[in-house]
């Protein structure tokens, strides 16, 4: 009976993540459509309920409702899993997301490292999707994503190593908590820039959006899919979107922390001000998506190897020096 | 504690399972899936005996980055029509045997180094080696990597770099002919540079690009 109490308690909590994250998933990708077509002086979806803020219900609704097509010669458990771990991994990595120093799902003590392993796992959904639909679009995606999301992932690496060698803790609350004198965006400019960038990459989003860049490749990896194999691919990304917002929100714009620390700001609750940063984060996002032009393979490369990774390495050394010659390490 | 079993069981059942389905699935693809899995959950179990920070390297690194590439070359390469070829007796390809006794060799390393518990059962004593819990084991990884064990591990680290620098200089070769594009030149590129008006004399035509 003790456990079946401890079970239930879990799962009412994760539930209470879960559920708000689905929720806010659909309502970004509204947001997502809205900032574009105002960047581009149109309406964008402003027709179901107030605002259009129930257009992604209505969209949810019409994928359930469609027919899923399996093609006859994929390999169809792969095809099936793929969107299943895509949203998964999207999901499971919220768990260590702090909203308050109390309010966290599960405070490990390698809670950053986990994030980064759940994000560089991410690239497993589009791969068995691309190589499951026995087709050559989707394939070339699989192949770009991969490619591209590895590259990628290495100068987020060096950069969280940035970040940790100011924090000297991998908790994310002790990130937080870290940044209580002056958020990690003033003296690590550089790295938040690039981490943004990277993030873009990460999650292919325009202009990194190479793998279902639709002039060349129809749809990517998603080619082959319908109904609402397809939708949980597109929930999956978003969900994966909110996440990077909500990483680089914790690692430089102070997590769950107020801006300035007086009086009324303090009242407000911490999960509130980790929403706005992400949303802020988020609109970023979906400015870069409508002002920037598609990059070339190539270029997209060359700008991971060659620009970000030895920067960012060289921050690291910078980093460590300065903190290293003003006895600046964190030691406990 | 029984959570704690079952969980353990859970893992280790999947672990085994899936390292079998590594070499008997006929698939190679199949197989190098059934290897993630095997990876998550050793890693899972690494988690559960409180090495997590070994277990997310393990996530990070084999999962992340080792089997993407392993997935890339099983997927491009056509492995499965090879090995059917040779146990057919028809194949002329010398990598085979090569690799039986290579993973003879390594089946009995494993073997020498399971015997081996017997006479150094201290140094596998899990209490022992994790006595200290004050101590995040991030912290005390760090502190026996980058104290007792410096060298080796720069060395290591070096060893690395001279095997990453060989590949690329093994599969770098030079082709001429290719034009590279400079982003300084075009970006600074004038519009004197780049466009010519000419006066066309009819019947004649211009000779361009010359």
């Amino acid at each position: 009976m003790e456990y079946l109490s401890i079970v239930f308690q879990e799962v009412y909590k994760i539930l209470f993540l879960l559920v708000p994250v689905l929720v806010s998933v659909a309502m970004i990708v509204w947001l997502d459509r809205r900032v574009w077509a105002f960047v581009q002086k149109r309406q964008g979806p402003n027709v179901v309920g107030p605002f259009g803020l129930l257009q992604s219900l209505a969209d949810a609704l019409k994928y359930i409702f469609k027919e899923i097509i399996i093609p006859s010669s994929s390999n169809k458990v792969i095809f099936i899993l793929a969107p299943i771990v895509t949203m998964t991994l999207a999901l499971i990595a919220w768990a260590v997301i702090p909203f308050s120093a109390t309010q966290v799902l599960a405070d490990i003590n390698v809670g950053i490292l986990y994030l980064f392993a759940v994000s560089s796992l991410g690239v497993y959904g589009i791969i068995m999707g691309g190589w499951a639909s026995n087709s050559k679009y989707p394939f070339l995606g699989a192949i770009r994503s991969a490619a591209q999301m590895v590259s990628y992932e290495v100068s987020i690496g060096v950069i969280i190593i940035n970040v940790l060698l100011c924090v000297g803790s991998l908790n994310l609350n002790d990130i937080v908590i870290a940044q209580q004198n002056m958020w990690f965006v003033i003296p690590l400019f550089p790295m938040f820039v690039i981490f943004f960038i990277s993030a873009l990459a990460e999650t292919n989003r325009p202009p990194f959006d190479l793998p279902e860049a639709e002039a060349e490749l129809v749809a990517g990896y998603q080619t082959e899919y319908s109904g609402m194999m397809y939708a949980m691919f597109w929930l999956g990304e978003y969900a994966n979107i909110l996440l990077m917002c909500a990483m680089g929100a914790i690692l430089f714009l102070g997590g769950w922390m107020s801006p300035i620390d007086v009086y009324p700001f303090t009242l407000v609750p911490g999960a509130l001000w980790l929403i706005l940063k992400i949303l802020l984060l988020f609109i970023l996002f979906a400015l870069v998506k409508a002002i920037v032009p598609r990059y070339r393979y190539d270029q997209l490369m060359r700008l991971g190897w060659k620009v970000f990774l030895p920067l960012s390495l060289i921050w690291v050394v910078l980093t460590a020096s300065y903190l290293f010659y003003f006895n600046l390490l964190p030691v406990n | 504690m029984i959570a704690h079993a079952i969980f353990f069981y859970t893992f280790s059942i999947i672990a085994v399972v899936s390292a079998i389905m590594v070499t008997a699935s006929k698939n190679t693809v199949h197989s190098v899936f059934f290897l993630i899995l095997d990876f998550i959950s050793i890693s899972c179990l690494f988690i559960m005996i409180g090495a997590e920070f070994l277990g997310m390297i393990m996530l990070i690194v084999y999962v992340g980055a080792v089997a993407v590439l392993f997935l890339f070359v099983v997927m491009m390469l056509n492995v499965a029509q090879q090995k059917n070829q040779w146990f057919a007796g028809q194949s002329t390809s010398k990598h085979i045997p090569v690799g039986l006794i290579i993973s003879t060799l390594i089946f009995f390393e494993i073997i020498i180094v399971i015997g081996g518990w017997k006479y150094k059962p201290e140094i596998f004593d899990i209490n022992n080696s994790l006595a200290n819990t004050s101590v995040s084991n991030t912290h005390s990884l760090g502190q026996i990597l980058y104290t007792d064990y410096i060298h080796v591990f720069q060395i290591s680290g070096m060893i690395l770099l001279v095997a990453m620098i060989g590949a690329i200089v093994l599969t770098f070769r030079q082709r001429s002919g290719v034009k590279r594009q400079s982003y300084i030149k075009q970006i600074s590129r004038e519009r004197v540079e780049g466009v010519e008006v000419l006066e066309v004399q009819s019947n004649k035509g211009v000779k361009i690009d010359d």
